[in-house]
């Protein structure tokens, strides 16, 4: 079943039973632009996925 | 991941500090770095009044309610810029801040740029040279002219802006590709003030984008999530990806490329050009702002003709 990261309106499969880091590096996305929340809630990258999991990623970066 | 101090689940790791907080913690280390910050640069002090200029996003809002928590005066100002980029991004980021100001009864000054001179960013920036292509430059010369004219006027101490550490490596990584040696030796977290300029600080300077993004999202402040339209391929977010690149492979780059570059400052790396300590800085005949040429300075002789 694995596990959903969210970014903006972007979804991204990934597997459970990894960390956060690791799943967000497997997306192809930068672990350091972005903060991780499962639920509305701040979840560190050590996290690990379980089957269902929905991680939406809050985007960092911004200026012009 | 436990927090460091209560060993209570943590929900913030910041690698290059090898620091992993919970929530009550990383809301009371933030304040207690910035007071750091204030007093290690010498910002300002408990007694001075500040303006903190806010956008509506994560960093100034989340300044703003720092600066409040750690009881200095400080109030807002808010610049609209008659943005809109099909979802109204200039009145959403003016919604935010004003309702974050009245929930906390905050005094909050805000100058619409159209009503003051007749045209808003995207009409300046269409009429005029400095525009062309990108009205970002002539937002920048709008944003600095103004936040320095509301600060005199008003009579604040100091003006206090929410740039972060990622903002800061950007700007001198920018700058060093450049070898722009005037921007360089001018760039740091205390703009003293000179005649006609106000006093400016960044009192997140030594902070990650993430952490105050974290900070915001923790404390609850409502911020706008979307990127200025104009903003979409601006180098500065290139640069800021560039560096973040490398801050996942060595973390702490990014903090260590920013405090080497202060450090070699104050030892006395990079040195004002004679020529620039000598450089006479003229009154502009309109505004009174100083400019380096004799007659009308930049900001004037863009919106003179708008504002007749």
């Amino acid at each position: 079943m694995g596990a959903k990261l969210i970014l903006r309106k972007k979804e991204y499969e990934v597997p459970a039973g990894i960390t956060v880091r690791k799943a967000i590096q497997q997306a192809g996305l930068n672990p350091e632009s972005v903060l991780p929340t499962r639920g509305g809630e701040l979840v560190t990258e050590d996290t690990m996925l379980k089957d269902g999991d929905v991680i939406k990623l809050v985007a960092v970066i911004s200026g012009g | 991941m436990r927090c460091r101090k209560c060993g209570e689940k943590a929900v913030i790791n910041m690698r290059q500090h090898k620091l992993a907080l919970c929530k009550p913690h990383y809301l009371e280390w933030i304040p207690e770095q910035t007071q750091r910050f204030i007093e290690k640069y010498r910002m300002f002090s408990p007694d001075e009044r500040v303006l903190v200029a806010v956008s509506g996003g994560k960093d100034s809002l989340a300044l703003w309610d720092v600066l409040v928590r750690l009881g200095y005066q400080a109030d807002g100002l808010y610049l609209d810029l008659g943005i809109d980029g099909g979802f109204g991004y200039s009145s959403e980021s003016h919604s935010l801040t004003e309702t974050f100001a009245r929930e906390r009864g905050l005094t909050l000054h805000v100058v619409d740029v159209s009503g003051e001179y007749g045209e808003d960013i995207p009409a300046l920036a269409q009429r005029t040279r400095r525009g062309k292509g990108k009205p970002c430059s002539v937002c920048g010369l709008v944003k600095r002219h103004e936040m320095n004219r509301i600060a005199r006027d008003l009579g604040y101490d100091v003006l206090a802006t929410g740039h972060n550490l990622d903002d800061e490596a950007a700007t001198l990584f920018g700058n060093t590709m450049q070898w722009n040696g005037g921007y360089l030796v001018r760039q740091g977290p205390v703009l003293p003030a000179s005649p006609g300029l106000a006093r400016k600080v960044k009192p997140f300077c030594r902070f990650y984008e993430r952490e105050t993004a974290a900070y915001a999202l923790l404390r609850g402040i409502e911020y706008i999530y979307e990127e200025c339209p104009f903003a979409t391929g601006a180098k500065s977010i290139y640069y800021k990806e560039l560096l973040n690149q490398l801050e996942k492979e060595h973390p702490g780059a990014k903090l260590q490329f920013y405090l080497g570059f202060l450090r070699a400052k104050k030892a006395g790396l990079f040195a004002e050009r004679a020529e620039e300590q000598v450089e006479l800085l003229h009154a502009c005949p309109t505004c009174g702002q100083p400019t380096s040429a004799p007659g009308q300075c930049a900001f004037c002789r863009m919106v003179q003709p708008a504002s007749r």
